[in-house]
C-alpha cells in the first residue's frame, strides 16, 4: 500500500491540497450557484417546464440569440486574427494605446455600449441615417444584435492569439520561404495550423458570453416578439411576471445548450491538437 | 497638514465620546431614525422633495431626525428585491399587482391596499400622448395609434409597469367606446403593430423616441411627459391629452415584517400618511402627479387638463385578473404577436 501511494507520487508536490481546492473554488464559484437553477426548477413538474421551454415565442429567442453569437463569434474571429496580427507583428507608433483599446469593452458597462450603439446607429444618429438612407435596417433587427455581440466578444478572440502569435517565431515563416513555400502555402501550412486553436477558443469564448448577453443587447435589438427577442430577455419578463420557476427553466436550457457546444468545441479542439502532432 | 489631522481626528473623539456619554433614551430621541423607501422610476424628484418636506416635519413632530433612503429601479424589480430580501420599510410602485406579489410572499398582509385612503395610492396620474411639435400626424384620439402610418413608441408590457398601463388605458378605451373585447382585442393588435420597438423600461422608451428619433408618438405618463418637455425643450415636443384615458393608480405600502424587525413601524405609518397632507399634496401637484386634495388639484389646475378617467377595476375587475388575462405568458399580448 505504502509503496503504491510512493509510486503514484508525481513529481510536482501539493498536488492534493491544489486538487482540493481547486474542486472546492469551483465548486463554490461555479457548481453551487449554477445548480441553483435546476432546484428551482426541480417542483414545476415536467409538463410545464417543457410548455415554459417550448413556447413559439422562447424558441425564437433561442434560435435568435445562438444564431446571432455565432455570426458574432465568426466575425471576431477574422477580425480579430487581423488585429492581433498587426499588434504583434509590426512596430509603429501608438501600438500601445490601440493594444489597450482592445480591453474596452471588457471594462465598459455593458449598458453603455448599447446605448452608444442605439445611439449611433438609430435613423437620426451618425451612422444610422446612412442606414436609414439605403433601407439597410440595423437598429431594432438581429443586424444590430449582431453588431452588438460583435463588440462584446471581439476582446476575446485578441486576447487568446496575442500571446501564441508572439510565441511563433518569424524564423519560421523564413525557413518555410527559404524552403519555396508561397506567401499562401506558409499561412495555410505553417501559420494556421498554429494558430487554429488559439482562434477557436477565442472564437468560442466571444460566442459563449455573447448568448447570455443581455445589458448592450436590449438597447438595440427592438425586442419585438418573435423577432429580436433575445433568450436572457425572456427570462428578464418571466421574472417581472414572479415566475421564478418559468424564468429557471428558460434558463436552464440555455445553460444545458451552452454547455453542450463548449464540450463538442472543446473536443474539437483536442482532435485538432492531436492531428497536428 | 499635520495640525488638521490632529484636530480632525480629536474632534471626531470628543463627538464620540460625547455620544457614548448620552443616556440611552436621549439617544433614542437624536440619533437619526432611518427609513427605506423602494419605489420606482420616474418617482426619484418627488420623492427627493417629499424626504426632505418630511424630515422637517418629522423633527418638528417629535424632535428625531430621520434619513430616508430612497432605492429606485423598474418597479418589477423593485418588487422582487424586496421579495428577495431588500428590507424596505416602505414601497410606493407603479402598481399595485408588484405589491400585491410583496403581499404573496407574507411580508404584508394581503388587504393592504385597503389600509390608507384612496386605495392607498396618494397621488395618481394618466396616460398621454407626447408627440413632435406642430403634431405632424394629427394624433388627438387613441384611434388615431392605431392608423396606417403611425409610429407608436411604449415600452413591452412584460418587462415594464408603466407599459401595462399604456395598454391597459388603450385597452379600456376600446372596450368603454365598443363594448366589446373582441373589438379591444382588435385595436389592440393593430397598435401594435405600429409599436416598431418595444423597450424594456420607460425611460428606455423616452430615449428612443427623443435621443433616436423614432416614432411620431409616445405613449407616456403625464408626469412623465411634463419631464420630458422640461428636459428636451417645449419647442420639440408636445403633450397630447386624449379625451379617455385611465387613472393610474400608483400604490404605496407600508412592509410590515421589516418594519416590524427594525422597529420603523409609528415612523413608516406617519411617513406614508404625511404623502396625504396638503404640504405633501403641493410636491406631488408640482412634480406634475395629480393630487388627491381638491385644494392643490384647483391650485395646479392648469397642469391637469380635465379629461375622462375610468379606473382599472371599471374595466378589468382587478389588477391580479388584468396581469392574468392580458400580461402572463400565453396571455393577449402573446397572443398578439404569435401567429
Amino acid at each position: 500500500m505504502a509503496s503504491l501511494t510512493r509510486k503514484k507520487r508525481t513529481i510536482l508536490p501539493g498536488f492534493g491540497l491544489s486538487m482540493g481546492y481547486t474542486v472546492f473554488y469551483l465548486s463554490a464559484i461555479v457548481i453551487v450557484p449554477l445548480s441553483m437553477v435546476f432546484l428551482n426548477t426541480l417542483h414545476m413538474g415536467v409538463q410545464p417546464f417543457i410548455n415554459a421551454v417550448t413556447s413559439p415565442r422562447v424558441l425564437a429567442s433561442y434560435k435568435l440569440s445562438f444564431s446571432a453569437a455565432f455570426f458574432a463569434a465568426i466575425f471576431d474571429a477574422f477580425a480579430g486574427f487581423l488585429v492581433s496580427w498587426v499588434l504583434v507583428r509590426y512596430r509603429f507608433p501608438g501600438r500601445k494605446l490601440l493594444d489597450s483599446l482592445v480591453d474596452l469593452p471588457f471594462a465598459l458597462p455593458t449598458a453603455v455600449a448599447g446605448i452608444c450603439f442605439a445611439t449611433l446607429y438609430s435613423p437620426v444618429g451618425w451612422l444610422g441615417q446612412f442606414a436609414d438612407k439605403w433601407h439597410i435596417g440595423i437598429i431594432n433587427t438581429p443586424t444590430g444584435i449582431v453588431i452588438a455581440l460583435i463588440f462584446i466578444g471581439f476582446p476575446f478572440v485578441v486576447r487568446t492569439l496575442q500571446p501564441v502569435l508572439e510565441e511563433l517565431e518569424p524564423e519560421i515563416e523564413e525557413s518555410a520561404y527559404c524552403l519555396g513555400a508561397t506567401r499562401l502555402q506558409t499561412f495555410r501550412k505553417i501559420l494556421l495550423p498554429h494558430l487554429f486553436p488559439a482562434l477557436l477558443t477565442g472564437a468560442t469564448l466571444a460566442f459563449a458570453r455573447s448568448i447570455g448577453e443581455y445589458g448592450s443587447v436590449i438597447f438595440i435589438a427592438g425586442n419585438l416578439p418573435m423577432k429580436t427577442e433575445i433568450a436572457p430577455l425572456m427570462i428578464m419578463s418571466k421574472l417581472d411576471q414572479f415566475d421564478y420557476a418559468g424564468a429557471s427553466a428558460v434558463a436552464l436550457v440555455l445553460l444545458l445548450l451552452s454547455f453542450a457546444m463548449l464540450l463538442v468545441l472543446n473536443g474539437v479542439q483536442d482532435w485538432q491538437q492531436k492531428a497536428n502532432h | 497638514m499635520k495640525f488638521h489631522t490632529i484636530k480632525k481626528i480629536t474632534f471626531i473623539t470628543s463627538l464620540l465620546i460625547s455620544t457614548g456619554l448620552q443616556s440611552a433614551d436621549a439617544l433614542a430621541a437624536t440619533a437619526p431614525a432611518t427609513l427605506l423607501n423602494v419605489s420606482y422610476d420616474p418617482t426619484r424628484e418627488l420623492y427627493q422633495s417629499e424626504n426632505a418636506a418630511f424630515t422637517q416635519y418629522w423633527h418638528k413632530q417629535t424632535g428625531q431626525s430621520v434619513v430616508i433612503n430612497q432605492s429606485h429601479g423598474g418597479s418589477g424589480k423593485q418588487a422582487r428585491a424586496v421579495i428577495d430580501g431588500l428590507e424596505a420599510d416602505v414601497v410606493t410602485l407603479a402598481l399595485a399587482y408588484d405589491i400585491d406579489a410583496i403581499a404573496d410572499s407574507g411580508l404584508l398582509s394581503q388587504d393592504w391596499q385597503k389600509k390608507l385612503a384612496f386605495n392607498s395610492t396618494p397621488y395618481t396620474s394618466t396616460i398621454v400622448f407626447v408627440v413632435r411639435k406642430g403634431n405632424p400626424k394629427q394624433i388627438r384620439n387613441w384611434d388615431d395609434l392605431a392608423k396606417q402610418g403611425v409610429s407608436v413608441i411604449t415600452p413591452n408590457p412584460k418587462t415594464s409597469g408603466g407599459a401595462r398601463w399604456n395598454y391597459l388605458a388603450a385597452w379600456g378605451y376600446k372596450q368603454k367606446q365598443t363594448g366589446s373585447t373582441e373589438q379591444a382585442k382588435n385595436f389592440i393588435k393593430s397598435l401594435y403593430r405600429n409599436v416598431p420597438v418595444l423597450d424594456t423600461g420607460a425611460r428606455g422608451s423616452t430615449l428612443t423616441f427623443t435621443q433616436r428619433g423614432l416614432g411620431d408618438v409616445l405613449i407616456a405618463w403625464e408626469n412623465e411627459a411634463h419631464l420630458i418637455l422640461k428636459e428636451f425643450g417645449a419647442d420639440k415636443y408636445e403633450i397630447v391629452l386624449p379625451p379617455v384615458s385611465i387613472l393610474a393608480e400608483p400604490p404605496v405600502a407600508v412592509v410590515d415584517k421589516n418594519v416590524a424587525k427594525h422597529g420603523t413601524r409609528k415612523l413608516a405609518d406617519a411617513y406614508l400618511n404625511f404623502l396625504y397632507t396638503p404640504e405633501a399634496q403641493e410636491i406631488i401637484a408640482k412634480n406634475y402627479y395629480r393630487p388627491r386634495s381638491a385644494a392643490a388639484l384647483k391650485k395646479y389646475a392648469a397642469n391637469f387638463p380635465n379629461i375622462k378617467l375610468f379606473t382599472i377595476n371599471e374595466v378589468f375587475g382587478n389588477w391580479r385578473s388584468a396581469q392574468k388575462t392580458h400580461f402572463n405568458d400565453g396571455g393577449v399580448f402573446d397572443q398578439i404577436y404569435v401567429p
